[in-house]
């Protein structure tokens, strides 16, 4: 097998796809959580500035969802085939959601009629509360393992057994950290009335937050033992949920210090961590099999060939520069607070 | 219903509902770098004035784009995963492309484009201009190079049998350059320049008609003539080009798209037509031999017709390729006729004369808009009852796991979904016609 670094192809492919996801979780994070706080702020005028506040970057952010789902696709067609046809119901109404959250974005200040307003926030509410949700409830999904037999053949429920209690409570956990990092992100984006406002409710999420964390974290060490296993065999990485855990507590000081930038980064470290964490534990396996572990996806039976994962490698070390790029481009265009303007939704 | 047809009609679905949204952006994308460009060459307010409004329906449609497209991405996995996983090792390294050097490039800088009037320096917001549409005419270039792959597959091998094979790259290069990729990556270019300058062409007329902004619409409406001319002539060539390809390498679709059934027989060339299937009659009006010289330059040299290949492997659905195929060429033809015409007039310095021409161009937006989908139909299901053409069957590609009610399930979502989105489309889109090119203050003046 070909090897980079010591590395081969499907270990550092797996790295490229975790760090896009990590992206993806971490730029969207704010975002959605941004949203899921939507009908917490009462007046019209503070529910525009949320939206503007994510206005011009959170379609930049949506394509690290683009590209780690292409990615995927690239590097492991399997997987990628195997998740979304056994996930189908669940990742219909991602995508549903997807629709219709953007559509509240462009649409929401383009009347001024109070029914129009009203309706468009309660679906932008909504899609970004149930989208956090359903990506938490997903990686549950794939925490536990699928009903899986010889050829990947899916043998689990199709309606509703996504929706078991584990992943119910990792859906929870993630709309918490993802409402944390939301209103963190608004802290720096605002001033003002909705800033105070946004300080009070940034401790219930904290809150939130740190109960269902908790709760995941037992359930897990109880219900789901294989999965402390790696890390009894390699004690060392007993690191990550230490520095995950230490990230999390730093947040709420940083933020009491009103240095939200800093919190910004802790909370999106500590969600880097969690996602380390899951990635670890289940390398080399993507999906597990709970019929029969040789049934598992692994990161090599899913693997394109190396000849394909060599060109994507080089497209990936030429592109993320270019894409770094354009990023620090957009940020350092519209850093600071939000300012209301004709170009605005 | 079986899974099969319900995958086919949700993915028929939501492609072309998705394939509504891109030409226009990209053809749109074209007008704003020209309109942006000459204004700051000439710095002629009135071009600014066009570009911000272009830019304010390009907004509309390429958000729309992007909310359509994701759910494409996704719809392989889970609605035709054999088929990702046969394919996935091909069109890996195309999406993987894709995501990080046009989708990357256009969404980063559709912000800075639509929110950034103020904070960057025209200079700096014209090349986001460039920037989003090079983006927006890459993402075209990669998800065709994947389509034309597999209808023409090239530089690969088979690994693997029954429910594991799948295709592997060994040439990267003859991938991406397969016998089909450039004449069709050439023709969807041009048709979404077409159906950009359409619309332009249409929003302008109807000003005109009104005499409402007439300087301002005149001068929109000479740019995307110009386009229109030049675009509607070159869909002739490089659709006469993709047709010759396709006689080479897909000569059931060929014979699908004339009616052409004789195994081996000189092939005529219909203006019109009905095929039925069961008799093998075409009943039309036909050029005897035309599609021999089109193919040979010869009217007596024979064309493999759909007799040659087993019953099998013939597509289904010959009638309806035919009328699809039909449809693209007559309008191909009458956008070429009317370009012309209305550049002769211009010629002549009596283009904005004659209000029954305005009239056909107020109208003709929705003619480049039906050829670029009934062009997809006729080239998708020509291909039928191939998935990836001689290698794997469509009925062989859909998900085994996903049952027919899933489907059910998701295509109400996505009429429901859907049909909202298109009435708002319609509604934003005849919003910012109505309220025209210039702002509140500036309106009153210019309204008279
Ligand atoms: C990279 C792949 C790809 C691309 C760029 C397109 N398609 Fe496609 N299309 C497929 C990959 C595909 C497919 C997954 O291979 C399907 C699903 C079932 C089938 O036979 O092929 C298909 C089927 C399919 C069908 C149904 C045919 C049938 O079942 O009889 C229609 C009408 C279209 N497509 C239309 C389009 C349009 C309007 C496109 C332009 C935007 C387009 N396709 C781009
Ligand atoms: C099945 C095939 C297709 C898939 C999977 C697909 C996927 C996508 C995705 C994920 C997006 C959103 C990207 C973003 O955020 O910028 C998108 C948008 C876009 N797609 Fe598609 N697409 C398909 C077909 C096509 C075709 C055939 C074309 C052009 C010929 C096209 C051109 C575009 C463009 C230009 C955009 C940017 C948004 C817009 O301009 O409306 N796509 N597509
Ligand atoms: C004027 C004469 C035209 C000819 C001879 C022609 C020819 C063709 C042919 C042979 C194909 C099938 C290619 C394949 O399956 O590989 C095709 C597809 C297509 N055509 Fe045309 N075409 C014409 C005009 C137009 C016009 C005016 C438009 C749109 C404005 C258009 C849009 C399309 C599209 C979107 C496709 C599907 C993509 C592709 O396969 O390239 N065509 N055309």
């Amino acid at each position: 097998m070909e090897t980079f670094l010591g590395i081969d192809y499907p270990t550092l492919w797996y790295l490229v796809v975790g760090l896009l996801f990590s992206g993806y979780a971490i730029l969207e994070g704010f975002d959605y959580g941004a949203g899921a706080w939507h009908l917490f702020f009462r007046k019209d005028l503070s529910r525009r500035i949320a939206i503007n506040a994510i206005g011009p970057i959170w379609d930049a952010n949506q394509v690290w969802l683009i590209i780690g789902g292409g990615a995927l696709f690239a590097g492991f067609p399997v997987m990628y085939a195997t998740m979304l046809s056994a996930m189908y119901i669940p990742f219909m109404l991602f995508l549903m959601l997807l629709v219709l959250r953007s559509s509240a974005i462009k649409f929401r200040s383009s009347e001024e009629m109070l029914w129009w307003r009203k309706t468009w926030d309660i679906i932008y509410f909504l899609s970004n509360v149930l989208i956090a949700f359903l990506l938490g409830v997903v990686l549950g999904n794939i925490l536990q393992g699928f009903e899986l037999e010889e050829n990947f053949r899916y043998k689990g429920g199709i309606f509703f057994t996504f929706l078991n209690p584990y992943a119910l409570i990792v859906g929870f956990t993630t709309l918490s950290i993802f409402m944390t990092q939301g209103a963190i992100f608004l802290l720096l984006k605002t001033e003002g009335r909705l800033h105070t406002r946004l300080t009070f409710l940034l401790k219930k999420g904290m809150i939130f937050f740190i109960i269902s964390f908790a709760l995941t974290s037992l359930y897990t060490l109880i219900f789901l033992p294989g999965v402390t296993d790696k890390f009894k065999e390699n004690p060392i990485f007993f690191i990550l949920p230490i520095i995950a855990f230490l990230a999390v507590a730093n947040v709420p000081r940083l933020v009491s210090k009103k240095k939200y930038a800093n919190a910004l980064v802790f909370s999106s470290l500590t969600m880097a961590f969690l996602l380390m964490l899951v990635a670890f534990q289940l390398y080399p396996v993507l999906l597990p099999s709970t019929i029969d572990p040789k049934y598992s996806v692994t990161i090599y039976n899913a693997a394109s060939s190396q000849k394909s994962l060599g060109i994507m490698l080089t497209i990936v070390v030429i592109g993320t520069p270019l894409l770094a790029g354009y990023f620090i481009f957009l940020y350092k265009t519209f850093y600071g607070k939000v300012k209301l303007d004709d170009t605005s939704y | 219903m079986d899974t099969e047809i319900l995958a086919r009609i949700q993915f028929a679905f939501t492609i072309a509902f998705h394939y509504i949204y891109p030409p226009l952006s990209i053809g749109i994308g074209l007008i704003m770098v020209i309109t942006e460009g000459l204004y700051l060459k000439t710095g002629h307010k009135q071009y600014e004035v066009l570009t911000r409004f272009w830019l304010k329906i390009f907004a509309i449609t390429f958000g729309i784009g992007v909310a359509t497209g994701i759910i494409m991405e996704f719809e392989f996995g889970t609605n035709w995963a054999v088929y990702s996983k046969y394919v996935g090792d091909i069109f890996g390294s195309a999406l993987a492309a894709e995501g990080l050097f046009a989708f990357g490039l256009e969404s980063t800088f559709l912000g800075v484009l639509i929110f950034g009037w103020n904070r960057v320096s025209p200079k700096v917001h014209f090349i986001s201009t460039l920037g989003v549409f090079l983006g927006s005419m890459f993402s075209a270039v990669w998800i065709v190079v994947a389509n034309s792959w597999q209808q023409t597959p090239a530089g690969y091998h088979i690994v693997g049998e029954g429910l594991n094979a799948r295709a592997e790259v060994t040439d990267f290069w003859a991938m991406v350059l397969n016998p089909s990729s450039v004449d069709r990556i050439i023709h969807t270019w041009q048709g979404a320049f077409l159906a950009g300058a359409f619309l332009v062409l249409s929003v302008h007329a109807y000003y005109l008609i009104k005499g409402r902004y007439i300087e301002i619409s005149k001068k929109a409406f000479k740019i995307a003539l110009v386009v229109a001319t030049i675009f509607s002539l070159g869909q002739l060539v490089s659709g006469h080009s993709s047709a010759d390809g396709v006689a080479e390498n897909q000569p059931a679709k060929l014979a699908a798209m004339e009616g052409h059934y004789d195994e081996s027989a000189p092939a005529d060339l219909y203006l019109f037509g009905w095929v039925d299937n069961d008799t093998q009659d075409v009943t039309g009006i036909a050029l005897p031999g035309g599609l021999s010289f089109l193919v040979h330059q010869d009217f007596d040299a024979p064309i493999t017709g759909l007799n040659a290949f087993p019953k099998e492997d013939q597509p289904g659905q010959v009638n309806a390729v035919f009328q699809f195929y039909h449809i693209m060429i007559s309008i191909g033809m009458f956008l070429i006729a009317l370009t012309l015409y209305a550049s002769f007039l211009w010629w002549r310095g009596k283009l904005f004369d004659k209000k029954w021409l305005l009239t056909i161009f107020a109208f003709s937006v929705i003619l480049p808009q039906i050829a670029n989908q009934v062009g997809w139909f006729a080239a998708e299901m020509g291909r039928q009852p191939w998935i990836v053409y001689g290698h794997l069957r469509t009925s062989q590609g859909f998900s085994q796991e996903v049952s027919s009610n899933q489907i059910v399930f998701s295509l109400v979502l996505f009429a429901v979904v859907y049909s909202i989105l298109f009435l708002l489309f319609l509604y934003s889109l005849n919003k910012k016609i109505k309220h025209g090119p210039y702002d509140e203050a500036e309106n009153a003046l210019e309204i008279i």
